[in-house]
């Protein structure tokens, strides 16, 4: 404060941020330029236009939370996709008041599932979430015929993700929550700073006496949750639940986390970098769909920006014997 | 010997050094191997054999001097170039792949091949003409080295060395693993390549393999070339002795008065796969305990044993009367065992190394410094400044990455995360190995005044004279077993090295006394 | 040879011939385990199919499996060196998308084509290549962005699904071999005598031999492809041993490309349109994995064929086959499929009780 004007250090783990943040400026002033030479106005940089941003990043920004927790013990869960359509759909069928325990309760037990078959059986996560993903669809093709189920969403599903509280959406205030409690648990537990280390080198975590599985169940029941209350909120958005849509936001979380500057091998990354990737891919999103680029356009965009920043940051040694 | 002098060296050494971040693994070395022989290279652990043979394989590249094979200078980058020009290494079954045939593993590199494919027949003929000479017939070419006992590996690895065609072959040890029927043959192929006038560079802990295969004796110590004699002209305690060296400068803290304490760690015939064969001994409290022997002779695993880091663990153990077997470090590091074991390997063991300093030190106690889930900060961060101050640990500020510190800062970074946990017996496993000899004494001192308060500790070394000034009394460790205990003051090196070694009768002590 | 081997040594030749079978066998049980699968399995559904044992069903049956399979050997050239390649389906897709639109006119121009179909996918595989080996990222992470890109401009290419692939070619690559010399007025029609006898074989199954007969078979006698296994096995000794472990790494990405390739061109062939489907795309990708368990390699690397996970593809199609013989809820077959992928890798998982120090568990 006493010197406003003089920049703080960097540390490592900060350019990846200031990177991301800096990018998001960018594509704000391209979006923007682009809007003023279309439409001659600047719909990107008017609050309301950025809470809606904000109101439709939260179920990216609870899904990225989670995806995080997992991918700094240098696993990934692959299983986000069904495990918000399974909990959506379970909490609509379910109804009343039991909705959202429900849900919470299938992202809990895909947490689980997920978790005893890394920690314990030590099969990939890449390929366990995977089929664990699989398992999840079939069940919910069985439950529902392959079609979306009629129910719909609870009242209360509704009002955190539709409504507004004081003009700002409640599914923000949802998602705020949701990182607050991430971001405590990663820096001020000790089961946060276990994951830190248990990604970071997991022998030696193991050897200092950490319980280092029960840590990688944990994560995979973060993320699981995460999912599920991302999912329920997307439910509650949409009135109801339906097929396949937790697809999306799968390849968007793992952009948004190692955009971050979150490490894919684990042990690296602060939470604020997650939070800043995830506002990020929003606004490309939104900018994307204000030139209306094609999905295509958007999946080559994920795809090299993710490559790019990877090549930059994500660099393993080499093997010399 | 005038003979030898007429015929140039083969490979020739001169003024060869290499560092490893700062720490001398040889210097100044000059060496020369000459065809037609079988030359010994003696010496300790960490005397700098290794460093050795990978700078003569083409592993690493010196630091400094010139390497020559037959009167050409060459710099070699990866170990082909240096198989090209003659130079064949056989490792300790550390060049094989495991899924791969017998046959494939022998070809590798250089396979048989018609109109451009691997021609696999000429290729198992190839592998079968090779083991016959090693008169291993009873392996099939086609069969998966994974399925081969560990004897039959390192013969497989013989072979697939002779199929380069060596003019020097380099053994490491690779008579180790044998049972004594292969080593029998390997010595008479040894005997047969002799002849053909191919040299050798032989690296052996086995005394008695040295007296009888070798024609010429190198010793090192520390790094560098002591001495290079013909067979014969020194007696195994001079050759000891030579090994050992003289003007050891090093202060270890006084040993106390001898005391005797209840037993606090008793182990009793604890054996596990085929590393470790019914190892029994006690540690009381506030006693030191070293660990002696050659590199793996089951000392790692007596440690991890005690951790709790072995599965299927014969045998028992009892800290303070009560048996225990811990499954997990978790286990063996709370309740009433307070186990700390201080890992061999700091880098893959005993720290995460991109965490920052703070998080290493609390990593093994985040118990003690919790409220709840809560870290709490004022708590943890007073343990971190006591800890830093205790040990004396440099570092500019606590949140770096502890990979910014130096090796024996990072080594008290870890000793210091173990002592946070109030242990009441610690394990050492060769906490000062590559670390200078400042930081060594203070790491001796502070185990020396933990031992005062009551600690029990055991001590793994590979550093006779610390294992001789630091400890009140040393097991020595052959093939899984304690052969051998010295209270602190019978401990002499000449006495450590021989149990060691294993050579029954001890070389003649006192003659220059 | 047998001349001069004198009598007493012929039993010793007998037994050495029949321990390298059982040698052979036990070597690799997951391939061999695979075959008899399949076998029983197979056998077992034409029993219980009215038409069953008919060269009809089994054209129909190769035909639905033909894309699976060369999408199963993409996935096992990476999965060999250990790594995983999950842009096997988009870059079957993007491939699929161009041959939409290339493969259709004059015979030159449908073979010209499907070239340049084959040639995109190991372009795109090329890139993936050098993107792991010279870029250093993790291969599973790398083709995750590098698929969204294939995907992209697989969407690109065809927004919505459309096309018209020759359909003398599409009818030709699926039926049988008769039908295909018919179709092109070679050897009488097809009626030459030498035809006869070997008439009825399925072109699609005779176009999986072929391709993995001048691609896989001989790349297992190369240095290259000998470098493959020995990463997976062991990288370390695989550089001790001065292999050319990056190049062995770009063949692998590369060929899995190629093979992507093939799986997207026969797709269009077969059903005569591009269609840039992204759920299908990652179904594709999903049973290549399981493909590549089912079939014997191991996750680790270094253990199994592109040979076995072609067999590991055709088990889960006959999985398939079975919801339609018994008339199972079809909407029963994701689950199965999910759960037949856990069980496989899970069997696998089995060796981690066998660890007896474990800090092994940790590497």
């Amino acid at each position: 404060m006493a010197k406003p004007f003089s920049l703080p250090k960097l540390r490592t783990d900060d350019i990846p941020v200031v990177m991301s943040a800096g990018f998001i400026v960018v594509i704000l002033v391209l979006g923007t330029v682009y809007t003023l030479a279309t439409i001659g106005t600047a719909p990107l940089l008017t609050p309301n236009y950025l809470l809606t941003q904000l109101q439709t990043g939260s179920f990216l920004g609870i899904v990225a939370a989670g995806m995080m927790v997992v991918i700094l013990l240098g696993h990934i869960d692959l299983s986000v996709p069904w495990t918000m359509t399974a909990a959506a759909m379970m909490a609509t069928y379910v109804g009343g008041d039991l909705a959202i325990p429900t849900g919470l309760a299938v992202g809990l037990a895909v947490g689980i599932v997920n978790g005893f078959g890394v920690a314990y059986m030590r099969i990939p996560s890449m390929i366990f979430t995977l089929g664990v993903d699989a398992v999840m669809r079939g069940l919910m093709v069985m439950l529902t015929g392959g079609f979306s189920p009629r129910t719909e969403s609870t009242p209360l599903m509704k009002w955190l993700a539709a409504d507004k509280i004081l003009g700002i959406p409640v599914a923000v205030f949802v998602w705020a929550g949701v990182a607050a409690v991430i971001a405590t648990i990663l820096s001020r537990t000790a089961f946060g700073k276990m994951v830190y280390a248990t990604g970071s080198r997991e022998s030696a975590t193991y050897l200092s006496g950490v319980r280092t599985r029960r840590i990688v169940v944990g994560s995979f029941v973060i993320s699981g949750l995460c999912a599920a209350a991302a999912g329920m909120l997307l439910a509650g958005y949409s009135n109801k639940a339906f097929q396949g849509m937790g697809t999306p936001y799968l390849l968007p979380a793992i952009a948004a986390v190692v955009l971050g500057g979150t490490h894919i091998l684990g042990g690296r990354g602060r939470f604020i970098g997650t939070l800043v990737g995830v506002v990020l891919i929003v606004l490309l999103n939104s900018v994307v769909s204000i030139m209306q680029m094609p999905e295509a356009g958007r999946q080559i965009i994920y795809g090299l920006v993710i490559i790019g920043m990877l090549l930059v940051y994500g660099r393993t040694a080499r093997v010399t014997g | 010997m005038a003979l030898e002098q007429q015929t140039p060296p083969f490979v020739q050494l001169r003024g060869v050094s290499k560092f490893y971040s700062g720490v001398r693994a040889i210097e100044d070395v000059d060496l020369s191997c000459r065809r037609g022989s079988i030359h010994a290279i003696l010496g300790e652990n960490g005397a700098g054999k290794s460093t050795l043979i990978k700078i003569m394989s083409g592993v690493v590249r010196p630091d400094a001097g010139t390497v020559t094979v037959a009167g050409d200078q060459r710099h070699f980058g990866k170990p082909s170039e240096a198989v090209r020009a003659g130079i064949v290494s056989i490792y300790q079954e550390l060049s094989l792949m495991p899924d791969l045939t017998v046959a494939e593993n022998i070809s590798i590199s250089d396979p048989p091949r018609r109109l451009g494919l691997i021609d696999k027949r000429a290729q198992d003929r190839r592998a079968e003409a090779l083991l016959a000479r090693i008169h291993c017939e009873d392996v099939d070419p086609r069969a998966l080295v994974r399925e081969l006992s560990l004897s039959r590996r390192q013969m497989v690895e013989i072979a697939k060395a002779l199929g380069k065609n060596p003019q020097l072959l380099i053994l490491d040890e690779a008579t180790s693993a044998l049972t004594s029927g292969d080593v029998e043959t390997v010595y008479r192929v040894l005997a047969q390549l002799k002849q053909d006038g191919v040299g050798m560079l032989f690296i052996s802990h086995r005394m008695h393999e040295v007296e009888a295969l070798c024609d010429t004796l190198s010793v090192f110590r520390n790094g560098r070339h002591i001495e290079t004699f013909a067979k014969g002209a020194r007696n195994q305690g001079e050759i000891v002795k030579l090994m050992i060296g003289r003007g050891i400068v090093h202060q270890f803290p006084s040993r106390p008065a001898a005391q005797t304490r209840e037993a606090h760690l008793v182990v009793d015939k604890l054996s596990w796969e085929d590393r470790l064969h019914g190892a029994s001994l006690s540690v009381r409290k506030g006693e030191i305990v070293g660990l002696g022997g050659l590199d793996g002779q089951g000392q790692k695993e007596l440690l991890l044993a005690l951790f709790g880091v072995l599965r299927d663990v014969r045998g028992s153990f009892s800290i303070e009367g009560n048996v225990t077997s811990p499954a997990d470090p978790a286990e063996a590091k709370g309740g009433t065992n307070r186990i700390a074991l201080i890992p061999e390997d700091r880098k893959t063991e005993g720290l995460m190394l991109g965490m920052s300093v703070v998080d290493n030190l609390l990593s093994a106690a985040y118990d003690k410094v919790t409220r709840g889930p809560f870290i709490d900060p004022e708590k943890s961060r007073k343990a971190v400044v006591d800890a830093i101050a205790k040990l004396q640990i440099k570092v500019a500020r606590p949140n770096d990455p502890v990979a910014t510190l130096s090796g024996g800062n990072q080594q008290k970074v870890v000793i210091a995360k173990w002592l946070m946990t109030e242990p009441s017996l610690v394990l050492l496993n060769d906490p000062t190995r590559g670390i200078d000899v400042g930081t060594k004494q203070e790491i001796d001192r502070l185990m020396r005044s933990l031992a005062d308060q009551g600690t029990a500790i055991l001590f793994y070394s590979t550093d006779y004279a610390e294992l001789i000034g630091l400890c009140d009394r040393v097991a020595v460790m052959y093939d899984g077993r304690i052969v051998t205990e010295l209270a602190g003051d019978e401990a002499t090196e000449e006495r450590l090295v021989s149990a060691a070694l294993n050579i029954t009768s001890a070389p003649q002590e006192g003659a220059n006394q | 040879m047998s001349a001069t081997t004198p009598d007493a040594s012929s039993p010793t030749v007998a037994t050495r011939r029949a321990s390298a079978i059982t040698r052979a066998i036990n070597q690799n049980r997951g391939f061999y385990g695979a075959i008899l699968l399949l076998g029983v399995l197979y056998i077992v559904y034409n029993f219980l199919h009215p038409r069953g044992f008919t060269t009809n069903v089994l054209i129909a049956n190769t035909n639905e499996s033909v894309v699976l399979c060369f999408v199963a050997a993409a996935q096992a050239l990476s999965v060999l060196t250990g790594g995983l390649d999950l842009s096997v389906g988009a870059v079957m897709t993007l491939t699929n998308t161009i041959a939409s639109w290339l493969v259709r006119g004059e015979p030159w121009q449908i073979a010209g084509g499907c070239l340049i179909t084959l040639a995109a996918g190991t372009a795109f595989g090329f890139t993936n290549g050098l993107i792991i080996v010279y870029g250093r990222l993790q291969p599973i992470i790398a083709t995750l962005a590098s698929g969204a890109v294939a995907m992209g401009l697989a969407l690109l290419l065809r927004p919505t699904p459309g096309g018209d692939v020759d359909g003398d070619l599409g009818w030709a690559a699926t039926n049988s071999l008769r039908d295909l010399l018919e179709t092109y007025g070679m050897f009488d029609d097809g009626n030459a005598a030498w035809v006869q006898p070997i008439g009825w074989f399925p072109v699609p199954l005779l176009v999986i031999i072929v391709m993995v007969g001048i691609v896989w078979i001989p790349l297992r006698r190369t240095v290259t492809g000998r470098t493959l296994y020995a990463i997976g096995s062991s990288e370390g000794a695989a550089f001790m041993s001065g292999l050319p472990i990056n190049r062995a790494r770009l063949v692998a990405f590369t060929l899995a490309g190629f093979f992507a390739g093939c799986a997207g061109l026969y797709l269009a062939i077969q059903t005569g349109v591009g269609n840039a489907d992204i759920s299908q795309a990652g179904v594709y990708t999903l049973n290549s994995i399981a493909a590549v368990v089912l079939g014997g390699i191991s996750l680790l690397g270094g253990v199994g064929s592109a040979v076995g996970a072609i067999f590991g593809a055709m088990i889960l199609r006959v999985i398939s086959f079975y919801f339609r013989v018994l008339s199972i809820d079809p909407l029963m077959q994701t689950l199965v499929e999910g759960i037949v992928l856990l069980a496989a890798v899970s069997l696998g998982a089995l060796r981690t009780l066998r660890v007896k120090n474990r800090l092994e568990l940790f590497r």
